[in-house]
């Protein structure tokens, strides 16, 4: 899987401390394993966005306050945001076990308090990921992203967390065998 | 300069002579769980993905069959099949059954699973719950618990420390969630985002270790990575002839660095609760005393244990749910109930009117047994408020502690427990 250098799309914009039952309602963990059909229920339980996935468009981009993706576990979460066909989350802030599980599964997300802050819904923006800048067309504006530690940055563009185990594996077994 | 408790089973379990907050590090894992919703995908990507054959080491993993079990329906069931066979080929050794184990983050603590100066990791938010065992232990994703499966370690960033001071001891009636939703109330719901919470002082010497295990229950809902807190007599005691594996307790240095230090006088804490629609939603019970409710729930990973039974049972014995209220009970685990039975807090709590069920984690993540409908109003025992968490997103729910919740079914109204019981019993308090 290659990793994206940049990406555009329509902005859907929410609040701070989104939590993963707003995200995926529990009662949608029965398709754990069916990121199509999690996709279709993804933010449903924020309220005013029961209907929220079927308007994404593939390759809309998230933007949200702070402490995004708080709550449970549940890796359900990006994985029905990514199931949407939303390309990209920015959030002022993540909650750590969100944010681990979007690096682990190779989906990109930024961190960006400026963007989070002056970005409404709606606005077309363009994200270089390598640079870590957004642009937003229809504003006219530029923001920064905050850089994330090395380790991460290479999980994210290798794919995640399984190509590094499966790697991992390999050199386990060479040095056993 | 000297290191926390937790970057010392940071660094330990990273094979360094020391670590600071901000490294990323490699780290071996001690134990590790899963359970019915987070095992089957963690399963599929171990060996489908991954492409790992068996798990690192059997006897290291807890498997329960807790969240939708007994199976709601048959996407449950699968579920739970997939879970019971991943579980079997792999030779999970602390494999729970339904009828057999029970909520994990009292399984886990209650079987000696998890112990002092240990690293673990669960697939499941709570797992900052067995901190209070004076170990490093956080929540993972089904990817994060996929790669320890395969490898028996995972890639941590060693979190900044805040330290809790608690002085003096908690009045009568309040306890350690009331002690907890204040804290949260005070730094918010992402106020010790990604950071360590370490608990001490005079206050939790005084308390046993159920109620510490409520209170790093819930650094979670705080934002943590871990909650933890000192290894005391409480704990030597609650682990003797309990613990499975030898172990060693960890302590902070005198000149470990604190990125902050909050300091609270336990007795100055009122009965409190956080109201809808999050946990930092916090008011003393006074504000809210006669809200009108529709459900009570006792339950969950953070007040369902057999203290929290007791408690219960003591303000329900010889008394009646109210009239148009509901009173859901639902143990932590097997042990809990088989111990309610012996005890007669059964007994008590059917002839109060109540529902008693087994034990899973059911209603408190709007599962089953429990679940709310639009617009109705339950006073739960549980960790999270957040919209939508219990049930329909305009169900309105309010946390509170056992003996307030058992307090208020009896009236139907959020109610101070002292004016339905004088006194707990000295043996339950």
């Amino acid at each position: 899987m290659s990793f994206p250098k940049v990406l555009r799309g329509k902005a859907w914009t929410f609040a701070a401390n989104i939590d993963t039952d707003q995200i995926i309602p529990a009662k949608y963990a029965i398709y754990s394993l069916d990121e199509k059909e999690l996709g279709k229920h993804a933010m449903e339980g924020v309220p005013g966005h029961e209907t929220w996935a079927s308007q994404v468009a593939a390759g809309d981009i998230l933007v949200a306050g702070s402490n995004f993706g708080c709550g449970s576990s549940r890796e359900i979460a990006p994985v029905a945001i990514r199931g949407a066909g939303i390309s990209l989350v920015i959030a002022d802030s993540y909650a750590r076990i969100f944010f681990r599980n979007a690096i682990n599964m190779g989906y990109p997300i930024l961190q960006s308090p400026q963007a989070a802050e002056a970005v409404q819904e709606g606005d077309e923006l363009e994200v270089d990921l390598e640079d870590g800048i957004v642009r937003n067309f229809t504003k006219g504006d530029e923001y920064r992203c905050e850089a994330f530690p090395q380790f991460m940055n290479e999980l994210l563009h290798m794919g995640g967390l399984v190509p590094w185990v499966r790697k991992r594996l390999e050199e386990r077994r060479k040095a056993a065998s | 300069m000297g290191m926390t408790m937790t970057e010392k089973i940071l660094a330990r379990g990273a094979g360094r002579e020391s670590v600071k907050p901000g490294d990323l590090v490699l780290a071996k894992v001690d134990f590790a769980m899963g359970h019915d919703l987070t095992i089957p995908p963690a399963g599929k990507i171990m060996r489908e993905q991954m492409g790992a054959e068996k798990i690192w080491d059997p006897e290291r993993v807890a498997v329960t069959q807790d969240h939708f079990q007994p199976a709601k329906d048959a996407a449950s069931a699968a579920l739970g099949r997939l879970t019971r066979e991943f579980s079997r080929d792999m030779g999970v050794k602390w494999y729970f059954e339904v009828g057999q184990g029970g909520i994990c983050h009292t399984v886990l603590p209650e079987s000696g699973l998890v112990l002092p100066g240990e690293l673990v990791v669960g697939a499941d938010s709570h797992s900052c719950t067995y901190g209070a065992l004076n170990n490093f232990a956080t929540g993972i994703g089904s990817t994060d618990l996929a790669c320890v499966l395969a490898l028996g370690e995972l890639w941590f960033r060693v979190p900044e420390t805040l330290k809790f001071v608690y002085h003096n001891r908690l009045k009568e009636w309040v306890e350690a969630k009331d002690l907890i939703l204040y804290v949260i109330g005070q730094i918010g719901v992402d106020g010790a985002r990604s950071k360590a919470m370490e608990h001490t002082g005079e206050a939790l010497k005084h308390i046993d270790m159920e109620a510490r295990l409520t209170i790093t229950n819930m650094a979670i809902e705080a934002g943590a990575k871990n909650g933890i807190l000192e290894f005391d007599e409480v704990t030597k005691q609650y682990l003797d002839g309990r613990a499975k594996r030898p172990y060693t307790p960890v302590t902070s240095d005198p000149d470990a660095a604190y990125e902050k230090v909050f300091e609270f006088d336990a007795e100055k804490v009122e009965l409190g609760v956080a109201k809808p629609m999050s946990p930092d939603n916090y008011a003393p019970l006074s504000e809210v005393a006669g809200t009108r409710l529709d459900q009570v729930f006792i339950g969950s990973c953070t007040n369902s244990r057999i203290t929290d039974l007791r408690r219960a049972a003591a303000v329900l014995k010889g008394r009646k749910v109210a009239s148009g209220v509901r009173l859901i009970i639902t143990p932590s685990s097997h042990q809990v109930a088989i111990q309610a039975e012996k005890e007669g807090l059964i007994g008590t709590f059917l002839a109060a009117g109540a529902a008693w069920t087994t034990a899973t984690c059911g209603a408190c993540l709007g599962g089953h047994m429990g679940v709310l409908g639009d617009g109705e109003v339950c006073l739960s025992t549980t960790n999270r408020n957040f919209p939508g968490r219990m049930g329909h997103p305009k169900a309105q729910v309010y946390l509170s502690n056992p003996a307030v919740a058992a307090a208020s079914a009896v009236t139907g109204v959020i109610t101070h427990p002292s004016e339905v019981l004088a006194h707990l019993p000295a043996q339950v308090a």
